[in-house]
């Protein structure tokens, strides 16, 4: 039976473009559906009815929910070609903790940075920083998080780089100059099709959240 | 042979999982109670990102967070195993588990608040249980997990028996099992399971426990 695999999505969403980086790394043709988050689909409903949230990849008629949950679906049922997960348990565990991390920490703190102002802002702004800092130092030497090639942590990682610029005009800071080694790694990861292609660009970016602002009355 | 060692509370609905996960698989293990006022040099040195319970260590290796511990522990001993193998199955299991995760912070919401933040709380409490009972037990399952136990189970254990503790420490009635009638058939299964009914923290010490919790937060309110 020919596979059949739809990702319904939207091209800003730091999730969706996990999902898509997967879905190129294993070279798996897929039929891409731009969600309107204001007007959300039948589909999308009826198969995320719980958090009715993008994105949801569809694999032969049948939902998988939550992007973390995606590349590891996706690593699973294609596991020939690119592997994401390493085979050790320990690393993986490792990898999963770090995968939690990005998702507890720094995706919250990101978005405290360009969603408020003033004091509250500027707490953010800090701990976001550390929080970054905290993930270099975790890459270390390494060329990617997965040690030699790329994997389920850089998957996880490398959406937020489309959002750098936003977070830096946001907040007035260069995440560069914190950061050299992520940014150094991030530019790495770029040069892969995968990546370079699943990722929009970081004007759009930038140009979304401050419509958003606007919409949300953050000025 | 291998050390296993685990960090825990006893109160920790969380340390439970590991524990249960432990004792289905037969591994032996060390357990270490943590005074979470006081925590241990060792357990900041095993977790210093969270600095929380559970840690597993294991040939002196640590692994934090539960979901991370309880995948682990499986892909080590795969006995009585605690995800489906198939891939599909397996992420449908992992979406139930990420979002009983997501939900434990209606513990302490519901306890350590009063007034509208309370009722608040009591709302997003019953709005998970709504989706419990429509979505998640789906096809008259005895479990979770199917006929046995799995790690879905062991994420919502915290609505079988923690909530109730809960409950009597605010004087709400959260749960009314006539409104839930599949959670409340899923709550009497699981809480008969021998390794889930034979490791459970004893319900009073837990309630003085919270109560004084709730009164020293009460207090420190209307001051």
């Amino acid at each position: 039976m020919a596979e059949e695999v739809v990702l319904l999505d939207f091209w800003p969403s730091l999730f969706g473009m996990r999902s898509r980086i997967a879905l190129a790394e294993k070279g798996i043709k897929y039929e891409y559906k731009e969600e309107d988050l204001r007007n959300k689909s039948a589909l999308l409903l009826q198969m995320n009815p719980v958090h009715k949230k993008i994105p949801v990849l569809i694999h032969n008629g049948k939902p998988v929910c939550e992007s973390l949950i995606q590349v590891q679906y996706i690593d699973e049922v294609w596991h020939d070609k690119a592997p994401l997960l390493p085979s050790d348990p320990y690393q993986k565990a490792t990898g999963r903790f770090w995968a939690d991390y990005i998702d507890k920490k720094i995706y919250d703190l990101g978005s405290r940075v360009w969603k408020t102002m003033g004091e509250e802002q500027a707490t953010a702004k800090k701990e976001f920083i550390e929080s970054l800092k905290l993930i270099e130092k975790e890459l270390g030497d390494k060329p990617y998080f997965g040690g030699e090639s790329f994997g389920y942590v850089d998957v996880a990682f490398i959406p937020f780089y489309s959002w750098f610029y936003a977070y830096e005009k946001c907040g007035n800071f260069s995440i560069e100059a914190e950061c050299p080694k992520l940014i150094a790694w991030a530019k790495r990861c770029m040069q892969k099709e995968s990546v370079a292609k699943s990722l929009p660009g970081q004007q759009k970016v930038y140009d979304f959240i401050l419509q958003m602002k606007k919409h949300l009355g953050i000025e | 042979m291998a050390v296993v060692k685990l960090f825990g509370a006893w109160f920790s609905p969380y340390a439970y999982r590991v524990i249960w996960a432990l004792k289905l698989k037969g591994i032996p293990y060390e357990y270490i109670e943590e005074d979470l006022r006081n925590k241990s040099p060792l357990l900041l040195q095993y977790n210093p990102i969270h600095k929380k319970v559970p840690v597993l260590v294991h040939d002196g290796k640590p692994i934090c967070e539960s979901t991370v511990i309880l995948q682990y522990i499986d892909e080590i001993w795969p006995q009585n195993p605690l995800l489906p193998a198939d891939p599909y199955d397996r992420a449908a299991t992992l979406f139930w588990i990420k979002f009983a995760d997501d939900k434990g912070y209606l513990m302490s919401k519901l306890y350590q608040t009063d007034g509208e933040e309370q009722q608040a709380a009591v709302k997003e409490w019953l709005e998970m249980l709504e989706v419990m009972e429509e979505h998640a037990l789906i096809g008259g399952k005895k479990f979770f997990g199917g006929e046995e136990i799995n790690m879905v189970d062991m994420a919502f254990s915290f609505v079988a028996y923690w909530l109730g503790v809960i409950e009597d420490v605010v004087g709400l009635e959260i749960f009314e099992p006539h409104k839930f009638p599949l959670v409340s058939l899923w709550i009497q299964n699981f809480k008969s399971i021998p390794v889930i009914k034979e490791n459970l923290p004893d319900a009073d010490k837990m309630f003085a426990l919270l109560k004084h919790g709730r009164e020293m937060m009460l207090a420190s309110k209307s001051d």
